[in-house]
């Protein structure tokens, strides 16, 4: 196998002109540093998660989007004429980010982030676009919109964007700093974090009122991201936050499933600085989503058979108390266990998961399938047990969760 | 026809433990390296992960990770009156197969070899004179020294993390430590993992008895660490499953937990697996190798040319890849001439079983390489003048595994199967323990590597030929070994002791130890040896042979540790002298 990875120059290029380059609207889009700052914004807005289709050429789309209201395929976006946006006027593509809509006026799906893509600048789209126009041109056609009828008809956004879409750039908050406005434009901007980590009401659109609060997606729960200290990430310093984006793991927390994604294209290649303007702006959000009441009674007898379970399996790892290996096993007694959806947790032991792999933690170590050995009862009480001990709190895993997401999996959903 | 694939820099035969070692060092250089791995590609959460890894059947007894004979195998014989038997079952050693080599399925026993050990002959030759040694031995100096090795094991200790104690740093003893062994210039990267109650009360009775008994050196880790390639290893859990068993734990150094996961990262290392190498291919002069050829699964020849070729495979298909392909002198017994399949040794093992009525051992809390050992009887460490031979071992209480299938210990008298049998495994299981030794094996003129005039592999290709028994030098040092071995087990206060020195002719059958070595030893003179100190062969000098086919002849420690060290000096002269200026580093 052939394993490409960016040349240590290449990102190190990249994270010079990041920092250097001061935002111009006049730039020329044939210039090197203008090019090359697209492309480090092309890697925060992690673009090439959607549209590029795991080993097929770069940006060519194609890959489909699972949406609760059907499949939608990303675009090509490379510079082709015909199929990808060579044609596309330099407007046309700050619309495609800041309005919504594509060559035409035709509507954009919400799929594409541009409720979170209206917050960059013109001048950072257009750095952007100028990346775009200098990938290999691919003649790829691709049709974008598998929805069913009604939902095919893409004039229906027009309402959708009346009800939640607010367009507008980033404006900057006055009395915060640098950091923390630079974090606040790229976690709300081109980092789209609340696109994974914030509920969704029926009609797709995020609940406001609970922002970055976490969300059941894809099989995985993207948790809580606020400042809650049980389930958010309170607890955590700037450093922890920063290194979990550039390393995939800190102290209590490793990432796999499509957060390991996230860091492989995107958070990785952030500079230091921008990791803790990032760090910064979320180390300042407000708690909330956190839960209340009691820990499940360790005398309950789910909690009995869920501890001898744990000690058989997960222990020789995880550690007797949870508090698992700092870069390799990842500690039990942290926010992610704590998640108001156990998701996540159900998946992992069901099917196994990856930590991710970086330049910085090669590692990438692996936690088994235990979907096998475990039944549904046994997989509920072992969680029930890790969610409410150590200090842990968080409601009950019932079997039929489990049941339920091992037929998703056996089905390939959130595949 | 074989397939002509684009050239490379390098081209890797086998990426166990030597190849991944070197694939990242000169990755790591800007080469481009081809490995080309004759078995699958192995990693811990897929291939034995801590949900199913401890499966003695799986494993220990069904050969999971192990070469299958039906791919390739050797034939063997005891001596060259005999005509070799292909071997069919793994017995004596258990040769390795796949990504990570035999280090997914070694025990972890990480250990370096005296200073006197690599200066064998001259040393012992002045201390005891010619005539001591015996007429037909034919041991040799290495043509390194232990100070010329110390950067290149210690740069493998903190690959592994290896847990233990130093018992000489920059030349000041420490207490604790092994006090024979050579210098180091830096202590162990973690500290000794714990014992259990056998090691304790062993190392006890040493101490009472005048001895030194440390830690054997593990690659089992005592806790987490995190290597100079940012990978990081868990702390070893004592489930006693290391020895013929991959660790679903990453705690168990291998190249799968220390190098793969930064070797994949680089953008010019490429690995195919399942691609078995059938020659190592040659220009018209002979004096130059122009890459390898390989077959793949669906039965593909290809041809992967290189300006630089490193032999990694096992040991004793390194001798057949180059007897294959015609590279230097074949060595011929009857004359002690010629130098590929030369000076092939082993391992000399043997132990005490003791049976105790008041303890209880509890010997499942076992990892592969902890253990308490003594080293006075080992290498030169003492005076052989009245004993009449030369060699030695370590010795001591090391607990690897009290697995079910094989680690049942009974008395002697007790039926091999049946009622009476289950009743003694359930008496003896938790209160037995079998401390052991672990001798050197010199070599002879009559030991010795050669293609099979009969039987081939599936290719057609001649099968390696091994003929080897032991000699009277080594059983001698079995039966003193054993008897100190013996002497104090006895002070531990068993109820009765069962000595099993190693004598008799060399057997296939049993397991004893997966230490082959030579077949394409290293040395100062290319007449009796077929590489120069670097592992560079003398022949071809574009060419590097790996592994513990270069030992002269082996000493009386576990061999990965010095394979890891001379393949890391290797990978330093290639990288510092070679890159510069291809061509013969050691002019004879």
């Amino acid at each position: 196998m052939r394993i490409s990875a960016k040349t240590l120059f290449g990102a190190a290029l990249l994270a010079v002109l990041a920092m250097a380059t001061p935002v111009r609207a006049d730039q020329d889009p044939q210039e090197f540093e203008v090019i090359q700052r697209g492309r480090y914004l092309a890697t925060a807005g992690d673009c090439t998660a959607c549209h590029t289709t795991p080993g097929e050429p770069l940006f060519a789309g194609g890959r489909a989007i699972d949406t609760p209201f059907g499949k939608l395929l990303a675009p090509n976006i490379t510079p082709d004429g015909a199929t990808g946006i060579g044609n596309w006027s330099d407007d046309d593509f700050v619309r495609s980010l800041q309005v919504g809509t594509g060559r035409g006026g035709v509507h954009l799906y919400p799929a594409m982030p541009y409720t979170y893509y209206t917050k960059v600048t013109r001048a950072d789209a257009l750095a952007i676009r100028a990346y775009l126009n200098t990938v290999q041109p691919i003649r790829h056609e691709v049709h974008s919109n598998q929805l069913p009828f009604p939902l095919n008809q893409r004039v229906a956004m027009l309402g959708w964007n009346m009800l939640f879409f607010t367009p507008g750039e980033f404006r900057p908050v006055a009395g915060k700093s640098e950091a923390w406005n630079r974090g606040a434009y790229l976690v709300e901007g081109l980092e789209h974090c609340g696109a994974c980590h914030t509920g969704k009401n029926v009609l797709g659109g995020d609940q406001r009122a609970r922002g970055l609060q976490g969300n059941d997606l894809q099989g995985w729960f993207a948790p809580n991201l606020t400042g809650d200290q049980r389930r958010g990430i309170g607890g955590w310093s700037e450093d922890a936050i920063a290194s979990y984006l550039k390393y995939g793991w800190n102290d209590v927390a490793t990432a796999s499933g499509p957060m390991a994604e996230v860091i492989t294209d995107s958070t990785s290649h952030l500079t230091d600085a921008d990791l803790h303007a990032i760090a910064a702006y979320l180390h300042d959000q407000p708690p909330g989503g956190g839960g209340s009441g009691q820990a499940v009674s360790a005398s309950e007898p789910a909690m009995r058979t869920g501890q001898a379970i744990y000690v058989d399996q997960c222990a020789a790892c995880h550690t007797a108390e949870g508090g698992g290996i700092v870069g390799l096993f990842p500690s039990l007694r942290a926010p992610s266990i704590q998640q108001a959806q156990p998701t996540s947790l159900i998946r992992v032991v069901l099917a196994g998961a990856r930590s991710v792999a970086t330049d910085g933690a090669p590692t990438g170590p692996g936690m088994p399938s235990f979907g096998w050995k475990l039944t549904d009862e046994q997989v509920a009480d072992v969680l029930t047990y890790i969610r409410n001990s150590w200090g842990n709190l968080a409601p009950v895993v019932g079997s039929g969760d489990v049941r339920h997401q091992r037929q998703s999996l056996a089905q390939g959903d959130g595949e | 026809m074989a397939t002509r694939l684009p050239a490379t820099d390098v081209v890797i035969v086998g990426l166990g433990w030597t190849g991944s070692i070197l694939a990242h060092e000169l990755a790591e250089a800007g080469m481009r390296v081809v490995a080309i791995e004759r078995g699958p590609w192995r990693d811990t959460p897929t291939d034995f992960p801590p949900s199913y890894a401890q499966d003695e059947l799986r494993y220990a007894i069904r050969h999971d990770l192990f070469l299958r004979p039906a791919q390739t195998t050797l034939t063997f014989r005891n001596n060259a009156n005999q005509s070799a038997l292909p071997v069919r079952t793994w017995g004596s050693f258990l040769l390795p197969n796949g990504v990570g080599g035999g280090g997914v399925h070694w025990n972890g026993q990480t250990w370096r070899f005296l200073p006197s050990d690599f200066t064998l002959q001259s040393h012992l030759t002045e201390r005891y004179g010619k005539n001591f040694l015996p007429p037909d031995m034919t041991i040799q100096d290495w043509g390194v020294t232990y100070d010329e090795l110390e950067p290149h094991y210690d740069k493998f200790e903190y690959l592994c993390g290896t847990s233990g104690i130093a018992g000489n740093l920059k030349g000041q003893r420490q207490d604790g430590g092994n006090p024979f062994e050579g210098a180091r210039s830096r202590p162990y990267p973690t500290p000794a993992q714990k014992q259990p109650y056998g090691p304790t009360l062993f190392a006890q009775a040493a101490r009472e008895m005048g001895y030194s008994p440390f830690a054997q050196p593990s690659g089992n880790l005592s806790e987490g660490y995190t290597n100079p390639l940012g990978v990081t290893l868990g702390p070893c859990t004592y489930c006693g499953f290391c020895e013929r068993h991959g660790c679903g734990n990453y705690s168990k150094a291998s190249p799968q937990t220390t190098i793969l996961p930064a070797l994949i990262r680089q953008p010019s290392f490429e690995a195919r697996t399942n691609c078995e190498v059938t020659r190592i291919n040659m220009d018209a002069q002979g004096k130059r190798a122009t890459g390898v050829t390989y077959v793949d699964t669906d039965g593909q020849e290809m041809e992967q040319p290189a300006d630089l070729v490193l032999l990694c495979a096992f040991q004793m298909f390194n001798v057949q890849l180059l007897l294959l392909s015609g590279i230097g002198k074949p060595y011929d017994p009857r004359s002690g001439e010629g130098v590929i399949g030369r000076n092939y040794s082993y391992q000399v093992t043997s132990s005490v079983q003791a049976f105790f009525d008041d303890k209880v051992f509890n010997p499942y809390i076992a990892s592969g390489a902890i253990g308490m050992c003594i080293d006075e009887f080992n290498g030169d460490n003492f005076d052989h003048g009245p004993h009449g031979f030369v060699g030695g071992g370590y010795m001591g209480m090391v607990q690897p595994n009290a697995r079910p299938i094989l680690a049942t210990i009974v008395p002697p008298g007790t039926p091999s199967w049946g009622a009476k049998w289950k009743s003694a495994v359930k008496d003896n299981y938790l209160s037995a323990i079998a401390p052991s030794t672990h001798g050197s094996c010199y070599s002879y003129r009559d030991a010795y590597l050669d293609l099979d005039p009969a039987y081939k592999d599936r290719f057609g290709r001649p099968l390696i030929r091994l003929t080897f028994d032991y000699h009277e030098n080594e059983h001698k040092m079995s039966a003193f070994l054993t008897d100190r071995l013996a002497e104090i087990v006895q002070k531990m206060g068993p109820r009765q002791i069962v000595k099993a020195p190693r004598s008799g002719t060399y057997s296939m059958v049993p397991y004893q130890t997966t230490h082959t070595c030579g077949g394409a030893i290293m040395g100062s003179d290319p007449k009796t040896s077929a590489l120069n100190t670097y592992l560079q062969s003398w022949d071809v000098p574009n060419l590097f042979v790996m592994g513990a086919s270069a030992f002269p002849q082996n000493a009386g420690y576990n061999p990965t540790g010095t394979v890891a060290a001379l393949a890391y000096r290797a990978a330093d002269a290639i990288r510092t002298q070679y890159m510069k200026n291809p061509g013969p580093l050691v002019h004879a």
